[in-house]
């Protein structure tokens, strides 16, 4: 068995191509990211090595920060939305005929392209002749918003899709965990006298705690490198009303051809997801693993 | 369904009716919420500008115009972006299940010193943000020559679904027997014919699952082949489906008929597979 097992051709044969993948199109990318930030350099011809300019210059750049704001704007708004996803997903879990149909349908949007969403909800939000003012119009507001158009209501406009797209993903995982917390303990607690809220409350929510924590890292996580749909419904504007770090990194990247100063966003971003991730799962102690 | 017995043995009082009616409102708000964008898209790429725009967006179509969705697929150039999608996301997803085996049959059956850093480290890639590699990667194939060529994508593809493949993968074959695969090393088995003929058939169920959720990552792709595909006949649907939207901004009908076309083989493998697709985002992200 041991002599089988430990063949070391197979061992290398079978792991090197993926590991080689790995190190060489996101590990090695990751540290030449830190490096390039270090570089004056338009993507063509000469690098100029100019040491911490572009990360003092980051340091200072009130658009880097604005756009970490509306990362994290997006963060604490993902956050709050899953108080409204558990909601769903504990009445989901109320063993009530057809969840399964439910829950199917509540996955759908997740299935479509960022970038299809966006042209979707562009068209949804549209002044003129889009679903939701005409909606507000047959319902009798007079003054219809702007929408995406508005730079006060731009970046709370694109809040609106994403909560849409994650809905049915965040309600399944949820849906998930509860459907396997233990029969007897809800059952005992209803003998003890405890209503639907104080089920859900006390026990069903504590229970699937675990899964929760997770959920919580992966929207903070998936908020700040949040792009596609931004980038698409708005580009960042109107003005720099809708930026987010991935957003105003692409655009100084491929857009004005800064990849140097590209590379110290883009770092920024590393180290931003990276510490968010760190400092949650200290916050909520998750042991992962 | 012990539960719902009782909900429906126990407590028949009018309050307890009132509690499920309004229970089950909720749940099928929701669900209109989520259809109910899509059915206007849908509807929407049956009409014409003056039905557009001239009525209310909630009525249908008069005749529906079918013929959207021929001037999207040729004019529109969408046929071309949709079989360099297929293909970009066959090979791709090929590619990602066959080394994500190798791997997590070498992770979890076989005998050596640095199981545990490669593991991590595939864990690790999977919190690292793509954006933050963009740059280089945009460098690194300039530098060999793969910007604007159609392995960038496959190989991008590729080694970013790898860390989440093989997580799924991973609880997948720890729960595998291994009594075959012991008996099999008795009778004098090499450790390939083991992996082929053995492990490797038996985890069929999860590589549909895992080559679904793949297939869902690279058809939906958007920012790698904005980045590195520059001419038309290499972009795929997503991008290419940005791109005509850009160019015919006015004709609602077409737009809504392309992204129809976009967004239809996902649902048309959802139609039959949701239950698979369901499992494989549950068993993956709760792990991630």
């Amino acid at each position: 068995m041991k002599n089988v097992m430990s063949n070391k051709t197979a061992i290398i044969l079978y792991v090197l191509p993926s590991l080689l993948l790995v190190l060489f199109l996101i590990y090695i990318p990751i540290v030449l990211t830190g490096y390039y930030g270090l570089m004056d350099w338009s993507g063509v011809g000469q690098m100029k090595f100019i040491g911490l300019e572009n990360y003092k210059k980051l340091v200072h750049d009130q658009l880097f920060w604005e756009s970490t704001w509306h990362s994290v704007l997006l963060a604490l708004f993902s956050v709050l939305s899953l108080i409204g996803y558990l909601i769903v997903s504990l009445l989901l879990a109320s063993k009530l005929k057809g969840a399964n149909l439910f829950r199917k349908i509540y996955i759908i949007p997740m299935l479509m392209s960022s970038v299809a969403i966006a042209q979707l909800w562009m068209k949804i939000f549209d002044p003129m002749n889009g679903l939701i003012n005409s909606l507000l119009s047959m319902i009798g507001v007079k003054e219809t918003p702007l929408w995406l158009a508005d730079p006060q209501m731009a970046l709370y406009s694109v809040f609106i899709p994403i909560v849409w797209q994650y809905a049915g993903f965040y309600i399944i995982i949820m849906y998930a965990a509860l459907i396997n917390v233990p029969q007897e303990l809800i059952e005992a607690a209803r003998i003890d006298g405890a209503n639907a809220f104080q089920i859900a409350y006390k026990i069903k929510v504590p229970l699937i705690s675990g899964v929760l924590k997770v959920l919580v890292i992966l929207a903070v996580v998936g908020s700040l490198k949040y792009f596609d749909l931004i980038y698409v419904m708005t580009g960042g504007g109107p003005g720099h009303a809708t930026e987010v770090i991935a957003s105003y990194m692409y655009k100084e990247a491929f857009g004005k051809f800064n990849f140097g100063y590209g590379s110290a966003i883009g770092f920024g971003l590393l180290i931003l997801s990276m510490g968010a991730t760190w400092v949650i799962q200290k916050m909520l102690r998750v042991n992962q693993g | 369904m012990r539960e719902a017995n009782i909900a429906n043995t126990e407590h028949r009082s009018p309050l307890r009716r009132i509690a499920i009616a309004i229970l089950y409102a909720v749940l099928i708000a929701v669900a209109l919420l989520q259809l109910y964008p899509l059915v206007w898209l849908f509807l929407l790429s049956l009409k014409t500008n003056q039905e557009v725009f001239g009525m209310s967006p909630f009525a249908l179509p008069k005749s529906p115009r079918w013929e959207n969705y021929i001037n999207a697929w040729f004019d529109g150039g969408i046929n071309q972006y949709f079989f360099n999608s297929v293909w970009y996301t066959i090979v791709a997803v090929v590619l990602t299940l066959i080394l994500a085996s190798f791997v997590t049959f070498a992770l979890t059956r076989m005998e050596w010193k640095f199981k545990g850093a490669v593991l991590a480290l595939f864990m690790i890639a999977y919190m690292i943000p793509l954006h933050s590699t963009l740059i280089p990667l945009f460098n690194i194939y300039n530098k060999i020559n793969l910007i604007d060529n159609p392995i960038s994508i496959i190989l991008s593809y590729t080694t970013f679904n790898l860390p989440i493949t093989i997580m799924i993968l991973l609880g997948f074959y720890q729960s595998l027997p291994r009594e075959i695969e012991e008996a099999a090393v008795m009778d004098g088995c090499s450790v390939h014919r083991i992996f082929f003929r053995i492990t490797l058939p038996m985890t069929t169920p999860v590589l549909a699952t895992t080559a679904i959720i793949n297939m869902i990552y690279n058809w939906n792709e958007f920012v790698f082949v904005n980045t590195f595909i520059s001419s038309e006949k290499w972009k795929t649907i997503t991008v290419g489906v940005n791109n005509f939207v850009g160019q015919y901004l006015t004709d609602w009908g077409a737009i809504g008929a392309t992204l129809v076309i976009s967004i239809l083989p996902i649902l048309i493998v959802y139609l039959f597979l949701s239950d698979r697709i369901i499992e494989g985002l549950v068993a993956g992200s709760v792990k991630g």
